[in-house]
């Protein structure tokens, strides 16, 4: 009898199985590769979420794994995983743009820690991922270099700003991501594009290498087709790092294994539903799947404490002012001197800088320096961002309030499934709302995840956000570990659109440049 | 009543150093008069007793051991520079030319 020859399948592999595999030399990190490469190539061109792959060294690392495997040498944790990078995350010698055009054509000379942490675990890096510009936005519309489809619906946003991050794993482009969260740019999308995606406490991931948006709001953190996955990319990025001052010098956890012991269920456990998350404006749809998992909880053996955060109403208002002021600080380096983009027109420095950024900016970081410079403005300082820190303050001691009557707090995601292209880019505020039920644990810092608990009528996944204490990731993956061991929408995988890139999307052109 | 005007949007472009095109300060007078409207919302918000969160976590500024550690190679560091002459990062002129006209000149047309 014939021995059936049984090739990878990168379609819905999770990064544990691959890991367990290619250590267990069951399967090649080269034929992996391959696999995900293959579908970068058929599948990924309808999405438009690379804007750049790394075919040649992700081969050559995948050929390093096998053969240090060959040796008996050890490997890492997540060797011959293939990964991929929001292009907010400098790589040395790769071009990084966080797409935008006034970055177009820098190569840094230095790595990002959370990347330069994955790469010493052994993941084989396939190339960066479409966003939104500067990380400002909720749908990757604001990207200069072409759309992101939602892996469920080409019609729809894969959300953002971290869109092209969820779409590729949502879709099996690469096992897992990294993104980064500053008012919700991990969960929301995670959320629309139905995986798991987790913003942990801040300082828990080196920022050191992650271009700054809003530098006290800045998250680094992972995707993943589970919450085990998760766990995994947080063991290997998260702990202090002396290059990054504000990194939180906790030990880090087991990730894994707290993920693993939601298994055994919750009991003793509280989980705080807050009211100010149920209100007006919520899809009926959203809230019925949110309601269900809910129960699943309970049904686990977590006890359900209603509660209130009474701030909740000004955290958009609060977190739009403090972003935008750290934004139009960070967004001043970008002058045309040092790298990137610079006006071939300047007849003086002044003219330099100014028509440089002009140039150079598109239209939401623009109107987000403009705003910040506003709000930091003599004279309107304490009305506005004085205001907005002390308001901060008050959404942060909600939930230190709220963490002495509950071990987590479960909320709806995004109070919408993924919306129609072009329905909110008209008006900056609706896309602002977007990040309605997120942008809070970014501002009192604790850690945030978001995994599918269901999918509307019309097949758009519905995300469930679990938010824990500071430092309470353990407590988070457990929650989410125990929710996914009972439930099997994880399992279910986007259809794959093998048709040619559509008007707009950003892959045609970014698979020609591989590097 | 509006809360911002076009020639405030061009005071705010001038500080930003953004050069805005006519459509542009008209949208961004739009876009930020929206957005201001929303977040005054927070102007009804008592915070006489709250302390300003300026940081997300408890942060006390670190300070590291004062040794001379590798820095980034000059080549490297301006390697992506638009223009650099030398070890130098190359920008128009800005200051006067000795004849007293101003510092204009298209970067390279050195005086």
């Amino acid at each position: 009898m014939k021995a059936e020859v049984k090739s990878f399948d990168a379609r819905g592999a999770t990064i544990g199985s691959i890991a367990d595999a290619v250590r267990a030399r069951k399967i090649k990190a080269r034929e992996v590769t391959e696999a995900f490469l293959d579908r970068v190539e058929k599948v990924g061109p309808a999405l438009g979420a690379y804007l750049l792959v790394t075919a040649a060294s992700a081969r050559k690392r995948a050929d390093e794994i096998d053969q240090a495997l060959a040796a008996g040498q050890t490997v890492g944790p997540l060797a011959g995983v293939p990964l991929a990078l929001k292009d907010i995350f400098v790589t040395k010698g790769i071009e990084t743009t966080c797409a935008s055009k006034i970055l177009r054509g820098f190569v840094p000379p230095f790595e990002s820690t959370p990347s330069e942490r994955l790469a010493a675990a052994g993941s084989v890096m396939l190339g960066k991922l479409n966003m939104d510009e500067f990380a400002m936005g909720s749908s990757t519309e604001n990207s200069s270099r072409g759309l992101v489809r939602n892996p469920w619906s080409l019609a729809h946003v894969p959300g953002g700003s971290s869109g092209g991050s969820a779409a590729a794993v949502a879709a099996s482009l690469c096992a897992g991501s990294l993104g980064t969260d500053t008012g919700g740019s991990i969960r929301q999308p995670a959320s629309l594009c139905g995986i798991v995606g987790m913003k942990p406490t801040y300082g828990r991931v080196s920022r050191y290498g992650v271009i700054a948006f809003a530098s006290s709001l800045d998250h680094p953190g992972p995707f993943g087709r589970t919450v085990d996955d998760v766990a995994a990319l947080l063991e290997v990025i998260a702990g202090q790092d002396p290059r990054d001052a504000t990194s939180v010098p906790a030990p880090v956890g087991r990730y894994r294994d707290a993920a693993r012991a939601g298994r055994e269920g919750l009991a003793g456990l509280r989980i705080g539903v807050p009211a100010e998350y149920f209100g007006a404006g919520m899809d009926p749809e959203v809230e019925a799947g949110v309601r269900a998992g809910i129960d699943e909880l309970a049904r686990a053996g977590a006890t359900v404490v209603p509660l209130s955060l009474p701030h909740t109403k000004y955290a958009i208002a609060t977190y739009y002012l403090v972003c935008t002021a750290e934004a139009a600080s960070n967004l001043a380096r970008y002058d045309g001197v040092k790298y990137g983009y610079r006006t071939p027109e300047a007849r003086s420095l002044e003219e330099l800088y100014t028509r440089t950024r002009g140039e150079g900016f598109g239209l939401e970081p623009k109107r987000r320096i403009m705003l910040g410079t506003y709000v930091l403005r003599s004279g309107y300082y304490d009305a506005y961002y004085g205001q907005a820190l002390k308001a901060r303050r008050k959404v942060a001691d909600d939930f230190a309030a709220a963490f002495a009557k509950c071990d987590a707090i479960v909320t709806p995601t995004s109070p919408i499934p993924a919306f129609k292209f072009g329905e909110k880019t008209a008006d900056p505020l609706q896309m602002y709302l977007a990040d309605v039920m997120t942008v809070a644990a970014n501002l009192a810092g604790v850690p945030a995840l978001s995994q599918c608990c269901g999918f509307t009528k019309a097949g758009l996944p519905i995300g469930l956000q679990v938010i824990g204490p500071p430092l309470g990731e353990e407590m988070v993956l457990r929650v989410a570990g125990a929710y996914e061991s009972r439930t099997k929408w994880h399992e279910l995988l986007p259809p794959d659109h093998t048709t040619a890139p559509l008007p707009g999307t950003a892959t045609a052109q970014a698979l020609g440049g591989a590097a | 009543m509006s809360r911002i005007k076009p020639e405030e949007v061009r005071e705010i472009a001038v500080l930003a150093r953004l050069a805005l095109g006519q459509d542009e300060v008209a949208r961004m007078t739009q876009d930020l008069d929206a957005i201001l409207g929303y977040v005054n919302a927070l102007r009804e918000l008592d915070t006489a007793a709250a302390e300003p969160m300026t940081h997300a976590v408890p942060f006390d500024c670190p300070l590291r051991a004062d040794v001379v550690a590798p820095s980034l190679a000059v080549d490297d560091a301006l390697a992506n520079a638009p223009r650099r002459e030398a070890s130098f990062f190359q920008v128009p002129r800005i200051t006067p030319k000795s004849d007293g006209s101003g510092t204009g000149g298209v970067i390279g047309e050195e005086a």
